[in-house]
């Protein structure tokens, strides 16, 4: 046995020395910024935790990240249910599964840049078909440059077009994957529609949807082109993201410290928030 | 509670069958008396899921009616049948905790409260599973949750039939034994009609007291277990039913004698009138014995079980197997067989082509 | 020639699945685990295959040490419950994988898919995949790439439990000779105990991780070692009861026998008694004499013999008889012992007479 551990330690090797280019190196260059000030050639300054504390009281930090979690929490809110009921609607067999399944794959396969790009040409109110039509057929006034409602319903627009399609084929999966006995058993005894969807349907489903959960709540944490194609993060700061400002911070005004340090902060929510996920999704399993 | 008729029934899966092949069912017409245990047994693919699933109202026939005490129910939806059916994997509600699992359907048809809990309670308490109905089901292990299913099935008091298909699959065999041995008890105790669909001969004839053969879409034989191992109407039931299966072996007429490879053939009675085609001697390895003169055979293999000895023997390229008591022969010896007459029949075509002689009744006494 | 294993362990994450381990699997016939679901059955042919890890002890094949060879490197096969064929390949692929593997000729590879696919009736088949066939067929299919194979051992682990009856019967008969001139050890797994009567050779009874009893199939059903070997290996459950040795007489309750045979020698005291439902019949005869009542619960036919279960003794009791009886639910039936066939264990299990 033991000859078969170290000849599979050599296999795992490759991806151990990409994980620490890939992750750790940045990582803990990062952590070295985080600490210490630097303005340029190669010279730093000890800071110790003085970057920490300075994100952690900014106002500007809070705000950033209160947008962030209320989009996040926007796009889960309409995503999940909304991909379900999709998911529900769609046919379990014949010859339209597949032309679903493809539709249904579409917006995921654009690039995020493009997609930020279409939806920022497509909400011109001038010359956008989307913007164009609210403003000059429905007649209601929409400018996601001026307005911050508009600006934010349409990143939130975009996020569901782009990705409630994520949902809907992992919902899919898990109610594909239902055998038949328990449709025709719930019929038997007597069930509503409701029922069998909350005693069948969702039971059976929680599984991909925890995972459907997750990976939104990442991702969509995490956002960053989509929304900075669309809107830079404007009007104003209204939709600048935690993602966005932290680019702002580092690339616009070269403050490599605080940005470090801001990262840091960043990446630990969202490391608690997905284990907070995970751990509360999961608990009844382990009984 | 209600007496069951399946009227000229057919199915076919595709809209424009062609021919008799195109059938999964080809014309059933059977009656199933209130109260009764039922099996429905043959092989994969012989229609009788697709039966159960007519009569379950899962499945609207092509052809014929389905008749609850005489009201045509052909097109009803299962709920409005009021029946319940067990499935071959145990279907239970993983969130509920077992004790709502069982009132489930009861709860879903509005019963007040009391009652739910009196028959939950009663219910659990035949299945033995009053310990456990506040745990979640989705903990349980396979029996158990079979049991649940047989459960939600058993605790309305008006279903018309509780029907079971092949329930048994993913129970242990030693466990098995004793959920067969519970549903025949809640038979006996509940008195409800109960279909039991199998492809296994001795579910089916140890939980039922009318077993309905089934074979290539049609009814075959239906009969109690003893007439079906003792009286096989067709060779397919001889076969299938019993362990080994009956002997089939080729015989020609002779003078108004049977033979088998040459030797005259004792039958239990008369052979039918008209009897032409492919004619088959048929003989359960039961009623087959050893003796100083009859058949001569070659033993090619000799299988001690414990409680008998499964002797399989050749005549010139026949093979015919026979099961005995007491000191068997050795592999190779040649042996004399000798065919029991009143357990002796000739199938011309498949179907049994002999009368029985009225005072020579067969029991099951004479089983060797 | 055999496949040895001495004193092998199974140990997960520190709970031991298979407690030390020592058989010696010949070839020439069936080597039967028989035990119930997680006994340990499936564990042990993976162990001995080379799957799953071994914690201690060594397995040896025709005098080598293998214990640390790898799967692939043993000239073993495996043929599952459930069917595994590669869906992608007709039958005759599936067959001649193995052997392609192994750098056969073409010629010889087509010699033996052939022969194997005739003994196993895929010759009409041989074109067609996986999913065109029936279960009965693709377990052929797994069967045949078994046989083609030039394997030292072959492991059967459950093949049959998901096929019909009357295939499975048909296979079953097939089995023991498909394997016989094979020149290979073969280990069948199964959790029905007239299966393992059925294909003979010999049997190792697995309790709880570990072996209970291993010798000739038909001996080890008639003298079992242990209660729990005697339990393993009986359908419907062996009948038991405790019973007290005084004198020359058994006595359990108010029906007593005379202690005959080895059981004479055994000292005064309680003991536990079992008799297979066989010998518990509902009619007196020279050999079934000794008369026990109990009320009658469930009956069942099975068409050739009949079996009704009666309260007595601490558990219920089954009586499994030859023709049709007709007994009622609930009424007192006496049923009659042949105490010949009884076992005799002390009450730590272990049979005494």
């Amino acid at each position: 046995m033991k000859t078969e551990n170290q000849k599979a330690w050599f296999f795992v090797l490759p991806v151990l020395l990409l994980v620490a280019f890939n992750a750790l190196i940045p990582m803990m260059t990062v952590v070295n910024y985080s600490v210490q000030e630097t303005f340029g050639d190669n010279l730093f300054f000890w800071e110790g935790l003085t970057w920490f504390e300075q994100i952690l009281r900014s106002d500007r930090f809070h705000a950033a990240l209160g947008r962030q979690f209320m989009f996040t929490a926007l796009i889960l809110i309409i995503e999940i249910p909304l991909g379900i009921a999709i998911a529900l609607s769609m046919p379990r067999k014949g010859f339209w599964v597949p032309v679903c399944l493809v539709l249904m794959a579409l917006p995921m396969l654009i690039p995020w840049n493009v997609v930020g790009a279409m939806w920022n040409i497509f909400a011109l109110p001038d010359i956008g078909l989307m913007g164009y039509f609210l403003n000059h057929v429905l007649g209601i006034n929409y400018d996601m440059t001026q307005d911050p409602v508009a600006a934010w319903v349409t990143i939130i627009t975009m996020d569901v077009w782009h990705w409630t399609s994520l949902v809907v084929l992992l919902a899919y999966a898990g109610l594909v994957s239902i055998p038949d006995a328990y449709y025709q058993a719930a019929k038997i005894d007597g069930a509503s529609n409701w029922s069998v969807f909350r005693f069948i349907q969702l039971p059976k489903m929680k599984n991909v949807l925890t995972i459907a959960i997750l990976l939104r709540f990442m991702d969509s944490f995490n956002i960053y082109t989509e929304p900075f194609v669309l809107t830079g993060g404007g009007p104003g700061n209204s939709t600048t993201l935690l993602s966005i400002d932290l680019v702002k911070i580092a690339l616009g005004q070269f403050d490599l410290g605080p940005a470090a340090a801001m990262s840091l902060i960043y990446f630990a929510i969202t490391l608690l928030v997905s284990w907070l996920f995970y751990t509360l999704m999961t608990k009844d399993d382990l009984n | 509670m209600a007496k069951i008729t399946l009227k000229n029934l057919r199915h076919s899966y595709y809209t424009n069958p062609k021919g008799p092949q195109d059938f999964a069912l080809k014309e059933v017409d059977l009656d199933w008396q209130d109260g009764g245990a039922y099996a429905l047994l043959g092989p994969s693919g012989c229609g009788k899921s697709t039966l159960l699933n007519i009569i379950s109202g899962l499945l609207v026939p092509s052809e014929g009616q389905i008749l609850f005490d005489g009201n045509d129910m052909t097109t009803a939806t299962p709920d409005q049948r009021n029946i319940a059916q067990v499935f071959q994997f145990p279907v239970i509600y993983d969130t509920m905790t077992v004790r709502e699992n069982l009132a489930f359907p009861l709860k879903n048809r509005g019963v007040d409260p009391a009652t739910i809990d009196q028959r939950v309670y009663e219910i659990a308490e035949m299945l033995e599973v009053t310990d456990m109905l506040d745990r979640r089901a989705a903990g349980l292990s396979p029996d158990n949750k079979q049991k649940i299913s047989m459960g939600r099935g058993l605790v309305r008091d008006d279903v018309n039939v509780v029907m079971f298909d092949e329930p048994l699959t993913v129970i242990d065999p030693h466990l098995k034994w004793k959920l067969r041995t519970k549903l025949k008890e809640l038979h006996q105790r509940v008195g409800r009609t109960m279909i039991y669909v199998t492809h296994d001969q001795t579910e089916a004839l140890t939980f039922a007291d009318q077993v309905v053969v089934m074979e290539l879409g049609e009814v075959v034989q239906v009969g109690t277990p003893v007439e079906l191992f003792e009286r096989p109407a067709h060779t397919f039931v001889g076969h299938f039913i019993g362990s080994p299966g009956m002997n089939v072996l080729p015989a020609e007429i002779k003078n108004g004698v049977a033979h088998f490879y040459g030797h005259p053939v004792e039958l239990e009675g008369p052979i039918k009138e008209g009897t032409s085609g492919k004619l088959e001697v048929g003989i359960r390895p039961e009623f087959v014995g050893l003796g100083d003169t009859g058949i001569e055979a070659h033993v090619r293999k000799v299988s001690d079980i414990g409680k008998h000895t499964v002797v399989d023997v050749e005549v010139g390229e026949h093979r015919v197997s026979a099961i005995l008591n007491g000191a068997p022969p050795a592999k190779g010896d040649i042996v004399h067989l000798q065919f029991k007459p009143s357990q002796t029949r000739l199938y011309a075509d498949g179907w049994l082509a002999t009368d029985v002689v009225p005072e020579s009744t067969a029991t099951g006494e004479d089983a060797a | 020639m055999a496949l040895v294993l001495n004193n092998i362990t199974k140990v997960v994450r520190g709970v031991t699945h298979i407690k030390p381990t020592s058989l010696t699997l010949e070839k020439g016939h069936f080597n039967v685990l028989l035990g119930e679901t997680g006994a340990g059955k499936t564990s042990l042919i993976k162990m001995m295959a080379g799957i799953d890890p071994i914690a201690s002890g060594t397995v040896v094949m025709d005098g080598n040490d293998i214990t640390k060879l790898n799967t692939q490197k043993r000239r073993i096969s495996l043929v599952h419950q459930f069917f595994v064929n590669y869906p992608h390949m007709t039958v005759f692929d599936n067959i001649a994988s193995p052997l392609r593997v192994a750098g056969m000729s073409k010629s010889e590879i087509e010699g033996r898919v052939g022969e194997a696919a005739d003994i196993l009736k895929l010759g009409p088949m041989l074109h067609r995949r996986p999913h065109e066939l029936s279960g009965g067929q693709q377990q052929r299919c797994a069967l045949a790439r078994a046989i083609a194979k030039d394997s030292q051992a072959v492991f059967l682990d459950e093949p049959l439990a998901n096929l019909d009856y009357k295939l499975r019967e048909e296979l079953r008969e097939l089995l023991p000779e498909l394997f016989a001139d094979r020149g290979a050890v073969v280990v069948y797994a199964t959790s029905e105990p007239e299966e393992a009567l059925l294909l003979g050779g010999e049997t190792a009874l697995m309790v709880d991780g570990k072996v209970a009893q291993f010798g000739p199939t038909a001996e080890i059903y008639r003298a079992p070692s242990s209660l729990m070997a005697a339990q393993v290996f009986s359908d419907p459950p062996i009948n038991h009861a405790t019973v007290r040795k005084q004198g020359s007489a058994f006595h359990l309750g108010e029906v007593s026998w005379a202690a005959v045979g080895d059981a004479a020698g055994l000292t005064d005291g309680d003991y536990t008694v079992a008799i297979r439902p066989n010998h518990v019949l509902p009619n007196v005869s020279a050999e079934a004499r000794v008369a026990v009542t109990g009320t009658v619960g469930v009956t069942e036919l099975s068409g050739s013999e009949s079996s009704a279960h009666f309260e007595f003794g601490d558990n219920g009791w089954v009586s499994l008889a030859h023709g049709t009886h007709p007994y009622s639910l609930g009424e007192d039936h006496t049923f009659y012992m042949n105490t010949d066939a009884c076992l005799y264990f002390a009450l730590d299990g272990n049979r005494v007479a």
